[in-house]
């Protein structure tokens, strides 16, 4: 067997990557105070609006899938 | 120009070849057809050719446009990498199908009359069912049966749709047809069954992840997109499509969120992703038409690159399920990367193919002023990022480690990723020379400061819910079910229609076969027979009681005549009596 990657079985890998990960959220949102909008809609121009409903969209989409799961949800062999 | 042959000829003719070369020809072979169709389309100038009359009308297989090259460009492009990532394939079965499906998706492109373009239409329906079947497992046969026969009804309402606007129009050439009328709602059905609109499109997530590893990377690229190469020929601008577009961006990527079988996961998101086209033909506008057909354009290199990768993994793990894989980022180092790739691509990531593409669907959106629409493509892009750009990435490569080891796919599998995961960065960075061959001129800037961190914005903190919902748990889990959709009509309502049909005609039958053949047959069985004794001794017995026969003797006497007439042995008087008494009822009756 050839040689394996193993780089996310250590902790403090993923931590490092998860910390790398917030901050270029702080960076993207504290970018959006100087970029330049032309906007159709007004909101869409409102600082760090997509931020806001990027992260309200798949909140949203999680609890309406569970949701959902309820109603639809069904056995491996349903149509068997 | 005419000297050489329709481009979907050359896959055609070349299918039927393929059986009869062996070993590493065959490879080269192949290989050579999708080359050999894009430089005969690059030669192709606009205009109509390979004009071919028959009964009465005139067959059109190329006419060439903007919009049909483009198309042509594609499915010939995605044939060569698909035929590169089959190579190794040791069934000919598949080969000559994907071939001929191949050649079935340009033809659609370049039909320029209705006749041409329905035989196409049913080449692909044909292929692509033995892709599926190719797999040769029960399931995926019973897929492929459900396919067919989805398939077949899609392609009698297109018939149907078409011999009415012929009979209306008296011309078999179409191009722009639009809502109205009898013949263009038959026509708008069957192109929408192929182009997976809703209710006709659970086919698609069904059958597409029960077909063969190689066979779904053809099958994600051509069937939808002719659908889409189609409906924006004939109906841009149909406000339906705008609706039914945002509609399937929407639904399936809750479907996606809670699905076990990845392949299945990208079912959903191709849905979703011809949603936005189907929008964008809706909407009409110049920009919103170039929006579409490059979306086709990197939708077919990316979405075949995630089929690709996964089913890389399926192939060497013979697992695809997220319960079953996980952790092979591990051995399958390379299939991870060309998966991100294709994974960042769809989601339109600045720098990854769709970013060039979809913004020009959604901006033009945006131009009309559509909020609603507007909203909701945003909330799928988001959406898309979290199902295919994480989850499917994530549960395969990353996720729980299943324990499984193996290793990278053969050579021409990672070739054929590689050169697709290339063209879907190419096309981010230098968008220009897709920009070119678009159907309207490009004024699309898609690099702009708000742009980039606007969509980068919504990618990730759509990642940070991801994120936070799995460290929480209060992510949906892994589970070993199905979903239901729009298929439980056919699929339960099929079998409910056969109890009824069953239990209906069968009690029919039987109720008849009571009635008519055990009571009434009977019943008439015996009366003929007894007739002749009875109108013997209705003649006989008065006669008999006139000449002083009674009793005993009578008794006698009739047993006797019956006993004549059963074994036909009567004597020559009572014969002619009764044949006398016969005429004289006839002649009664008459």
């Amino acid at each position: 067997m050839k040689r394996e990657l193993k780089i996310f079985d250590k902790p403090q890998n993923v931590k490092r990557f998860l910390v790398f990960f917030y901050i270029s959220l702080v960076v993207l949102l504290i970018i959006d105070f100087f970029i330049h909008k032309h906007a159709d809609f007004p909101w869409e121009g409102a600082t760090n609006f997509f931020a806001v409903y990027g992260f309200g969209s798949c909140v949203a989409l999680i609890f309406i899938a569970k949701l959902l799961r309820i109603f639809v949800k069904r056995d491996e062999n349903y149509y068997d | 120009m005419t000297n050489l042959i329709p481009p979907s000829a050359i896959f055609i003719v070349g299918a039927l070849f393929v059986p009869f070369i062996k070993g590493r020809l065959k490879s080269v072979f192949m290989l050579l057809l999708p080359v050999a169709a894009f430089i005969t389309l690059v030669k192709m100038p606009e205009g109509k050719y390979w004009i071919v009359h028959f009964l009465d009308y005139d067959l059109i297989f190329g006419r060439v446009d903007r919009l049909s090259m483009v198309f042509g460009y594609i499915f010939t492009i995605i044939s060569f990498i698909g035929i590169l990532f089959a190579l190794k394939v040791k069934d000919d079965l598949q080969h000559i199908s994907a071939l001929l499906y191949a050649g079935g998706a340009v033809g659609v492109s370049f039909a320029g009359d209705f006749f041409s373009l329905y035989i196409f239409w049913e080449l692909l329906a044909v292929a692509s069912t033995f892709l599926i079947l190719a797999r040769r497992t029960k399931a995926a046969q019973n897929a492929a049966f459900r396919y067919i026969l989805v398939h077949i009804f899609g392609g009698l309402c297109l018939l149907a749709g078409i011999i009415i606007y012929i009979q209306n129009t008296g011309t078999i050439e179409f191009a722009y047809i639009g809502l109205g009328g009898l013949a263009s709602w038959l026509i708008f059905i069957g192109i929408a069954l192929n182009g997976v609109i809703p209710p006709l499109h659970p086919w698609l997530q069904d059958a597409y992840p029960e077909a063969t590893v190689t066979g779904a990377v053809f099958l994600s690229a051509l069937t939808t997109k002719s659908a889409v190469y189609l409906m924006a020929r004939t109906f841009p601008g149909t406000e339906l499509l705008i609706y039914m577009g945002v509609l399937m961006t929407a639904m399936p990527i809750f479907y996606a969120v809670l699905e076990n079988d990845i392949r299945r996961v990208l079912g959903y998101s191709l849905i979703n992703q011809v949603g936005f086209m189907m929008c964008g033909i809706g909407i009409g506008t110049q920009l919103s038409i170039n929006g579409t057909v490059s979306h086709a354009f990197c939708h077919i290199l990316y979405k075949a690159l995630l089929f690709m990768s996964t089913g890389s993994v399926l192939y060497m793990t013979g697992k695809i399920r997220c319960t079953d894989i996980g952790g092979l980022y591990k051995t399958m180092p390379l299939t991870c990367l060309f998966c991100m790739v294709g994974a960042a691509s769809i989601s339109a990531f600045p720098l990854f193919s769709g970013f060039v593409s979809k913004s020009m669907i959604v901006s033009a959106a945006s131009h009309g002023n559509m909020v609603a629409v507007w909203l909701v493509l945003q909330f799928a892009s988001a959406g898309v990022f979290h199902h295919a750009g994480i989850k499917v990435p994530f549960f395969t490569f990353f996720g729980h480690d299943s324990g499984i080891r193996t290793k990278e796919p053969p050579l021409n599998m990672l070739l054929a990723m590689g050169i697709a995961a290339f063209l879907c960065v190419a096309i981010a960075i230098f968008p220009r020379p897709l920009y070119d061959i678009l159907p309207y001129p490009v004024h699309y800037v898609p690099y702009t400061g708000a742009h980039v961190v606007g969509q980068l914005q919504l990618l990730m903190f759509g990642a940070l819910a991801f994120c936070l919902l799995i460290l929480s748990g209060y992510y949906p889990p892994e589970m070993r079910a199905i979903n239901l959709d729009t298929d439980w009509f056919y699929r339960k309502g099929g079998r409910l229609f056969y109890y009824i049909m069953d239990k209906a005609l069968n009690g029919i039958n039987r109720a008849s076969e009571r009635v008519f053949v055990g009571g009434l047959a009977g019943y008439l069985g015996r009366v003929s027979r007894d007739c002749p004794t009875r109108a013997a001794l209705l003649a006989m017995v008065p006669a008999w009681v006139i000449s002083g026969i009674t009793g005993e003797k009578l008794v006698l006497k009739k047993a006797g005549v019956r006993a004549a007439l059963r074994t036909g042995t009567s004597p020559i008087g009572i014969t002619a009596a009764i044949a006398t008494i016969f005429l004289v009822v006839v002649f009664l009756l008459m």
